[in-house]
C-alpha cells in the first residue's frame, strides 16, 4: 500500500528563499494493490507534487509517505533507493522528452537491464522485452531499433509503460499520461492502465479531466489549492459531490448530451431540495480543519461554510 | 453565407515534396453561425484557420477559392491581404498568454494596431472600456504590462482586442485548451456573448475537444487527414453521425458517468496516413470497418439530409 498521511510541501520562494508558498496541505490517502487512484485538479492544485513526492522526485516537508510499510522519504543511499524505484515508477505527460533523441528508444530498455538485470542472458532478456511489449501492445518489428523522432506519442507512451513493467513494480504514478495523446488513440492507453490494474498494480492516476478519472478509477480525490476537499469511492464522489469546489468543477466540465445550464440546474435544484444542516458545514466564522468528515462510507469531505463562495 | 469556402488547397512546401496538410474542402458558414472544426493533430484544422488569415512562409496556395460577405479573399496575395486581416477576419491565437507584446502597456499596443489599421484609438476608447468591463476587466489594464495579468485575464484582453473592429469572421484557434475547466467554461461562454453582442457576425471554433464545441457551436465540421468528414448541427453530430470516422471517434471518447467496469471504450486502430503522399480515394479508408473497394474513390462531400453534409460512400 502507497499511503499519504498528513503530506506537506513547502516550496520556498523568492529571491533569497525568503517566501514560503505551501503547495500541498495534510494530505492524506492511499493507493492500494489492484486500485486506480485518480487525483484531480485544476493547474496549481498540487496534483503532480504529490505524484512527484511519491516519486522522491521532490521532498516531503512533513507527513509521511510509506510504501508497503516503508517510509520513503528515509530511503538513502543507492540500493536502497534502487530497491524502492523497482517497485514505484512514474510515467509523465509528454512522451518525446521522457526520451534522450540522441538514442534509439529502445534504450530505456537497456538500461533498465544493466541496472536490475544484469545476469540475464541475451536471448532471455529478448523474450522478457517482447512480453512486455505484447502487455502494452506494442509490435517489437516496429518499435525497437528505431529513434523517438520515429515513433509516434502513443507508442513512446506505452514503451514507458513497458519499461515499467520490466521492473515488475507494484505502484505507477501516472502524471497526466494521455493528455498530449490523440483523441483516437488516447482510450487504448488509458484501457491498457486498466489491464495494469487488473494484474495488481496500484496506480494514482494524476489528471485534469474528470471523465477520464471517472472511467479508469475506484478512488477519487479532489485537490483544491493544495489540499484535498473531497475524496472517496469514484461512483459515490462523482454521483453525489458535497464539496462546493467539487460541484462548481462538475458544472463546467463540457459533456456530450448535456448543456451547462442543464448540469447546473440539476445541482442547483438538488441543492434547493436539500437544505438540511450536516456535519460538514461550518459555523461562521469557524476555521477549515484539516481532517475531512465522512459523508457515507468511504466518502469523505472537508467540512465548508455552506453559504460562502468558492 | 458570411464565409464561402470552395475547394480551397492549401500545402507545406518540404525537402521530399508538397504535405498536402489541406486537399480541397468545400463549406459555408451562415451569418451568425458558430461552427466547431474538430480534428485530430494533422488533420488540417489550424492550416484551415491559419490560410484564411496568413499563409505562414512553408504553406504554399495551390488553388481554390475564399469568399467574405461577397468578396473574395485573396488569401495567395500577402498585402492584399491587410485590407481583411484584423478589420474583416480576425484570429483569437492558441496562445493568446504570450500574443502581447511584453514590452508595452496595453493600451499603447492597442493604440499602435489600432492605427496600423488607419483607426483613431480616441473613436474607439469608449467602445473599448465598455467591452472590457463586459468580460469583467477594469479600465486600467490598459496602464498595465501584459506581465501583470493572469493567464485568463491576459486571454479575455486578447478576445477584446481580437473583436474590437467588430469583424465579419472570428477564428478562436484552440483557445480554451491552456485553461482550467472552471475558466474554460467562461471563456467559451464570452465567445457566444461576442456573437449575440454582434461584435462578430460568424465564428469558427476550432478545437480538439467535441465535447466542448458541443456546448457553444451550432454546428460542427469534423476534418479528417487534410479533408472534410462531416458538418451537421452540433445536435446531429453527436447523436446521429454518419460518418463511420465521427462515430468511431465519439465512440472513443469518456464521458463523464462512463465507467470502465460497465462499457470498455476502444480507440480507432492505426493512425492518420502520412500526407506527404496521400493514399487514393477515402483517407479514412485504412482504419474503416465499412471499407470496400468503392472507397478507393474520393468520395464526394455531399448533403445526405437537410444542413447535414457528409463525405463517405457508407454513410446512409
Amino acid at each position: 500500500m502507497l499511503k499519504f498521511d498528513r503530506v506537506t510541501k513547502v516550496y520556498k520562494v523568492g529571491a533569497f528563499g525568503g517566501g514560503s508558498f505551501t503547495a500541498v496541505r495534510e494530505a492524506s490517502f492511499e493507493v492500494r494493490p489492484g486500485e486506480v487512484v485518480s487525483l484531480i485538479g485544476e493547474s496549481g492544485s498540487g496534483k503532480s507534487t504529490l505524484g512527484k513526492m511519491a516519486l522522491r522526485i521532490a521532498s516531503v516537508s512533513s507527513g509521511t509517505i510509506t510504501c508497503d510499510g516503508t517510509d520513503v522519504s528515509t530511503l538513502r543511499g543507492h540500493r536502497r533507493l534502487k530497491e524502492y524505484y523497482r517497485k514505484v515508477q512514474g510515467v509523465f505527460q509528454d512522451p518525446f522528452s521522457s526520451y534522450n533523441p540522441v538514442f534509439k528508444a529502445d534504450r530505456v530498455f537497456a538500461m533498465i537491464r544493466s541496472e536490475y538485470h544484469p545476469g540475464v542472458s541475451d536471448a532471455e532478456w529478448r523474450d522478457k522485452v517482447a512480453d512486455a511489449l505484447k502487455v502494452v501492445r506494442l509490435d517489437p518489428d516496429q518499435v525497437l531499433g528505431k529513434y523517438p523522432h520515429q515513433l509516434s506519442g502513443g507508442q513512446l507512451q506505452r514503451m514507458l509503460l513497458a519499461r515499467a513493467l520490466l521492473l515488475d513494480i507494484d505502484y505507477l504514478v501516472a502524471d497526466e499520461v494521455i493528455s498530449m495523446l490523440d483523441a483516437s488513440t488516447r482510450i487504448d492507453v488509458l484501457n491498457l492502465l486498466a489491464d495494469l490494474k487488473a494484474r495488481g498494480m496500484g496506480i494514482l492516476f494524476v489528471t485534469h479531466d474528470l471523465a477520464l478519472g471517472n472511467y479508469i478509477s475506484d478512488q477519487t480525490v479532489i485537490l483544491h489549492r493544495g489540499e484535498i476537499v473531497e475524496r472517496g469511492v469514484t461512483s459515490k464522489v462523482f454521483a453525489d459531490p458535497r464539496h462546493p469546489y467539487t460541484k462548481k468543477l462538475f458544472a463546467s466540465v463540457p459533456q456530450f448530451h448535456k448543456k451547462w445550464d442543464e448540469v447546473e440546474a440539476e445541482l442547483r435544484a438538488r441543492e434547493a431540495a436539500d437544505t438540511s444542516s450536516q456535519p460538514y458545514h461550518l459555523a461562521e466564522g469557524q476555521a477549515v480543519p484539516s481532517e475531512l468528515v465522512e459523508v457515507t462510507e468511504g466518502h469523505y469531505v472537508q467540512p465548508f461554510h455552506p453559504r460562502a463562495a468558492v | 453565407m458570411t464565409l464561402e469556402v470552395s475547394d480551397l488547397q492549401v500545402y507545406y512546401r518540404t525537402l521530399r515534396g508538397d504535405v498536402r496538410a489541406l486537399d480541397g474542402p468545400t463549406f459555408g458558414l451562415a451569418d451568425g453561425e458558430i461552427m466547431g472544426l474538430a480534428g485530430e493533430s494533422g488533420s488540417g484544422k489550424s492550416t484551415l484557420s491559419k490560410s484564411l488569415i496568413r499563409l505562414d512562409g512553408r504553406m504554399r496556395y495551390i488553388g481554390g477559392s475564399v469568399t467574405l460577405d461577397g468578396d473574395e479573399v485573396p488569401i495567395w496575395d500577402d498585402q492584399a491581404m491587410n485590407e481583411f486581416r484584423y478589420k474583416r477576419i480576425s484570429l483569437i491565437p492558441q496562445y493568446a498568454m504570450s500574443a502581447m507584446n511584453p514590452t508595452r502597456k496595453i493600451g499603447k499596443m492597442i493604440a499602435e494596431l489600432l492605427e496600423s489599421r488607419g483607426v483613431r484609438f480616441r473613436d474607439t476608447r469608449d467602445e473599448l472600456h465598455r467591452r472590457l468591463e463586459l468580460v469583467g476587466l477594469q479600465r486600467d489594464v490598459l496602464d498595465r504590462y501584459p506581465l501583470e495579468l493572469s493567464g485568463g485575464m491576459k486571454q479575455r484582453t486578447v478576445m477584446v482586442i481580437s473583436t474590437l473592429l467588430n469583424p465579419s469572421l472570428l477564428i478562436a484557434d484552440e483557445v480554451t485548451s491552456a485553461l482550467d475547466v472552471s475558466t474554460q467554461r467562461a471563456v467559451a461562454e464570452t465567445l457566444v456573448e461576442f456573437r449575440d453582442r454582434r461584435f462578430v457576425k460568424s465564428m469558427i471554433v476550432v478545437t480538439h475537444d467535441i465535447s466542448l464545441v458541443y456546448q457553444i457551436a451550432d454546428t460542427i465540421m469534423v476534418m479528417y487527414a487534410g479533408r472534410l468528414a462531416e458538418k451537421a448541427s452540433a445536435k446531429t453530430i453527436i447523436e446521429m453521425p454518419k460518418h463511420p470516422y465521427t462515430k468511431m471517434l465519439l465512440d472513443s471518447l469518456p464521458e463523464v458517468g462512463v465507467k470502465y467496469e460497465d462499457k470498455r471504450l476502444s480507440g480507432i486502430p492505426g493512425s492518420p496516413p502520412g500526407l506527404l503522399k496521400p493514399p487514393q480515394g477515402c483517407r479514412f479508408r485504412d482504419r474503416c470497418p465499412l471499407a470496400d473497394k468503392q472507397c478507393l474513390e474520393q468520395p464526394p462531400f455531399v448533403e445526405v439530409e437537410r444542413d447535414h453534409h457528409v463525405a463517405c460512400w457508407k454513410a446512409e
